[in-house]
């Protein structure tokens, strides 16, 4: 069956061969972008910001003043990956809008990024609180809740991963049935050699399953991360 | 009438079964609801604290779209990737 899933789009000639999905090349993309981005507009900055350093202070303040509410003054160490991340994950989703696959409808990358949040949690729930407090937390409030107070930590990063995936990926899933039915229509009038109806309609839900729900997802992962993170100090 | 292989009563069973699976959307869809309602109110009583109100909102649904989404995952394993093909 034709599935949904990431196309191989080539394969490195190494060791068995090892293939290179669109999710990896999009990424490559996505990278490209950002490097380039953080290059050009960092490179001359004035005191009276012009065009797009205007851009970049925006951001900044934005994300450094939203950890400062979120984390609180001591965690503030934590706002430069979360702009990282933010425009990682915000330039992935919006990729759908150009025709391309978004990385982060691809469980691998979804998970990797989970796995990061879940990393830091129990590195700071360990050093921060001492390796006996933090092993007493799973004792609490009873004994026998151990494997209980175990699942729900492994749960975290399962239930962060798949919410940005399946936010994605059900969105990709309906755009691709919305431009084959719409392409189908257009067959049925007899236009098959330009499928018309695929002008204007999607760019409605692309608004909302790309920008609106790209953005917010985003968004939501990062505030996960920051709220559980926080959790972990104390 | 052909006989049904094994093969097509397990891929309409799975079609079936991803339909069934995706009535998880009903209580996230219920909660968010809930959620947003409850947001309009405490905006309307307290306009100043509309940012954090709708933040706080966000993360409570973000939270309870949880079991809804692992619904949707479910699905698409059936339909995609499904495992009880290969037991045959």
């Amino acid at each position: 069956m034709e599935g949904f899933g990431a196309k191989i789009l080539f394969e490195i000639p190494l060791f068995d061969g090892i293939p290179v999905t669109e999710t990896v090349v999009n990424t490559w993309i996505i990278m490209a972008v950002l490097t380039l981005f953080a290059v050009i507009a960092t490179r001359k900055f004035e005191a009276v910001p012009r065009g797009i350093q205007n851009v970049v202070e925006t951001l900044v303040d934005v994300l450094t003043s939203f950890t400062k509410q979120t984390m609180g003054e001591k965690k503030m160490v934590y706002a430069p990956y979360m702009l990282t991340l933010f425009l990682l994950l915000a330039f992935s989703n919006l990729l759908g809008l150009f025709g391309l696959r978004p990385p982060t409808a691809d469980l691998n990358t979804t998970f990797a990024l989970a796995m990061l949040t879940f990393f830091i949690i129990h590195f700071n729930g360990i050093t921060k609180k001492g390796p006996l407090t933090y092993a007493k937390g799973y004792l609490e409030p009873m004994a026998f809740m151990l494997p209980l107070n175990i699942i729900g930590e492994l749960a975290l990063p399962i239930s962060l991963a798949f919410r940005l995936f399946g936010n994605i990926v059900g969105g990709m899933i309906i755009m691709a049935l919305i431009y084959n039915g719409l392409a189908s229509a257009s067959a049925a009038i007899g236009l098959s050699f330009a499928p018309i109806l695929q002008v204007g309609i999607p760019a409605f839900l692309h608004l909302y399953f790309d920008v609106f729900a790209g953005l917010i997802q985003s968004f939501i992962f990062i505030m996960l991360s920051m709220v559980f993170i926080g959790n972990a100090y104390d | 009438m052909e006989a049904i292989t094994g093969r097509a009563l397990i891929l309409a069973c799975s079609a079936i079964g991803a339909g069934l699976a995706m009535i998880a959307g009903i209580g996230p869809g219920i909660g968010q609801g809930y959620a947003a309602g409850k947001g309009a109110e405490t905006v309307g009583r307290q306009p100043e604290a509309e940012g954090t109100i709708i933040r706080t909102m966000l993360l409570g649904q973000a939270v309870a779209e949880t079991t809804g989404i692992y619904g949707l995952v479910i699905a698409l394993i059936l339909l995609f990737a499904n495992p009880l093909i290969n037991l045959l």
